[in-house]
């Protein structure tokens, strides 16, 4: 349906087929979520691996530190509308947690936890060939609180729901458990490039 | 799954009223209306005669109680799209699209109680006003709070029919504070919301909220819930939305 009167304004040619349907270009950083910002404290932060209920791995902030860093610079898109073109990152590829930790991905689903009690779910194979880390620095500085620092998921090609803020955690799993969005109409995979804003997008 | 969020639908635009400088009112009628809770939000896609479209998501003013028409307050921004659209094309009897009700987490009914906080600047007013406005409506005692920040007195979304919602005297009132004017009311402030305002939003309720909701700009929601969670309240009781996306 055409809307009366309404030419909008179009993604620069140059960049156009980087963003993904019905997302408009931002130059700055909007800051998502669903409670107050959680202050975790270095010497209390930890990173669990599970698999299943059982845990399979456990690192402190410097152990986390010491392990292969990865720098990614990458294009995000959030559900509520915006991309943000080559955003730099710098973490530890879910390749290389898994690589120190001896595990193998070997169940299907994964579900991201964070220290808020937040969590989401993705499918493992998302996590794998290079397409995510744990980011601990955004454009060379430590993580920002309300952008998830310590450390948060960073998923760039699913919308950034999915990349967990303030992550504690990844939880391998049999089966697709919806985590708190996804608990609440939001998509369960969130390909920003086939619009699956809401479990009913197909 | 719950509150499926279901196909885009044609909403006419019924009523546009000015509400602060910035701000105006845009009353939607969807066809078919929908269902929703108070906090939800819509999203609301325009389509130029080329096929281009843009959507934003637009919290909900109005009750649940009328559904047939669906209440967003549109700030215009700067470099806004679609909220320049709204305020410099749109007139009664157009139509967009709007898709909803979406969102299941800063949502609040009557039967979930209270105590209740209601923190919100500029816009941000929106949804928690459909949230006094479904206690209005259903006739609730439950006390509730809200505090509005702004830049000035006028700026003050809904200003007159918050007035009206505390002169019932049925357990609601809402306290101002003011980054650009003087406070004009016995107990408003004259100053940017900090952690002492956020405090004495507790003080006035006569017991810690079961349910509070902070809505604004990243920047406010920050300083707010911070203030609060410094002032003794549990970080869970306190859901946020951020606007700037």
């Amino acid at each position: 349906m055409i809307t009366r009167g309404f030419t909008g304004r179009r993604t620069p040619e140059d960049v156009a087929a980087r963003v993904p349907p019905g997302q408009a270009l931002t130059t700055d950083f909007p800051v998502l979520s669903a409670g107050p910002t959680p202050r975790i404290k270095l010497e209390d932060w930890s990173f669990t691996l599970k698999v299943g209920p059982r845990p399979v791995f456990k690192w402190t902030w410097e152990e986390f530190n010491a392990l292969p860093q990865t720098s990614y610079v990458r294009d995000i898109h959030c559900v509520t509308t915006w991309s943000k073109l080559d955003t730099a990152w710098e973490g530890v590829t879910i390749d290389d947690l898994l690589k120190a930790a001896g595990v193998e991905a070997a169940k299907p689903f994964v579900l991201a936890h964070g220290f808020d009690g937040y969590s989401t779910n993705l499918p493992a194979a998302d996590l794998a060939g290079d397409k995510a880390m744990i980011a601990l620095k955004y454009d060379g500085e430590p993580l920002a609180p309300d952008h998830g620092g310590p450390a948060r998921l960073l998923v760039p090609h699913l919308y950034f729901w999915k990349s967990a803020k303030w992550v504690s955690g990844l939880q391998f799993t049999d089966v697709d458990t919806a985590g708190f969005w996804e608990l609440r109409g939001y998509h369960m995979v969130g390909d920003p490039w086939r619009e699956q804003r809401y479990h009913d997008d197909p | 799954m719950n509150d499926a969020p279901s196909a885009w639908r044609t909403a006419t635009i019924e009523k546009i009223v000015p509400q602060t400088s910035r701000v105006s009112s845009f009353f939607l009628a969807p066809e078919p209306p929908f269902a929703f809770r108070a906090g939800q939000h819509v999203d609301v896609r325009l389509t130029a005669a080329d096929g281009y479209q843009a959507r934003r998501s637009y919290s909900i003013a109005s009750a649940p109680e009328n559904n047939r028409s669906v209440e967003l307050a549109i700030e215009e921004l700067e470099e806004g799209e679609v909220s320049a659209f709204f305020h410099e094309v749109a007139a009664v009897g157009d139509a967009v699209e709007i898709r909803g009700p979406i969102g299941g987490h800063f949502v609040w009914s009557v039967e979930d109680g209270g105590p209740l906080l209601l923190v919100g600047a500029g816009s941000g007013v929106a949804p928690l006003m459909a949230m006094a406005r479904h206690r209005a409506a259903r006739g609730s005692r439950i006390p509730t709070l809200l505090l509005v920040a702004a830049r000035t007195w006028d700026d003050v979304l809904f200003r007159e029919e918050l007035l009206e919602l505390e002169a019932r005297g049925d357990g609601f009132a809402f306290v101002v504070a003011l980054s650009r004017g003087a406070a004009s009311r016995a107990g408003d402030h004259g100053r940017r919301v900090d952690a002492a305002i956020a405090a004495d939003a507790l003080s006035r309720l006569p017991a810690s909220p079961l349910r509070t909701f902070v809505c604004g700009s990243n920047a406010f929601v920050e300083t707010a819930s911070a203030g609060l969670v410094a002032g003794g309240l549990a970080a869970s009781v306190i859901r946020t939305e951020r606007y700037g996306g």
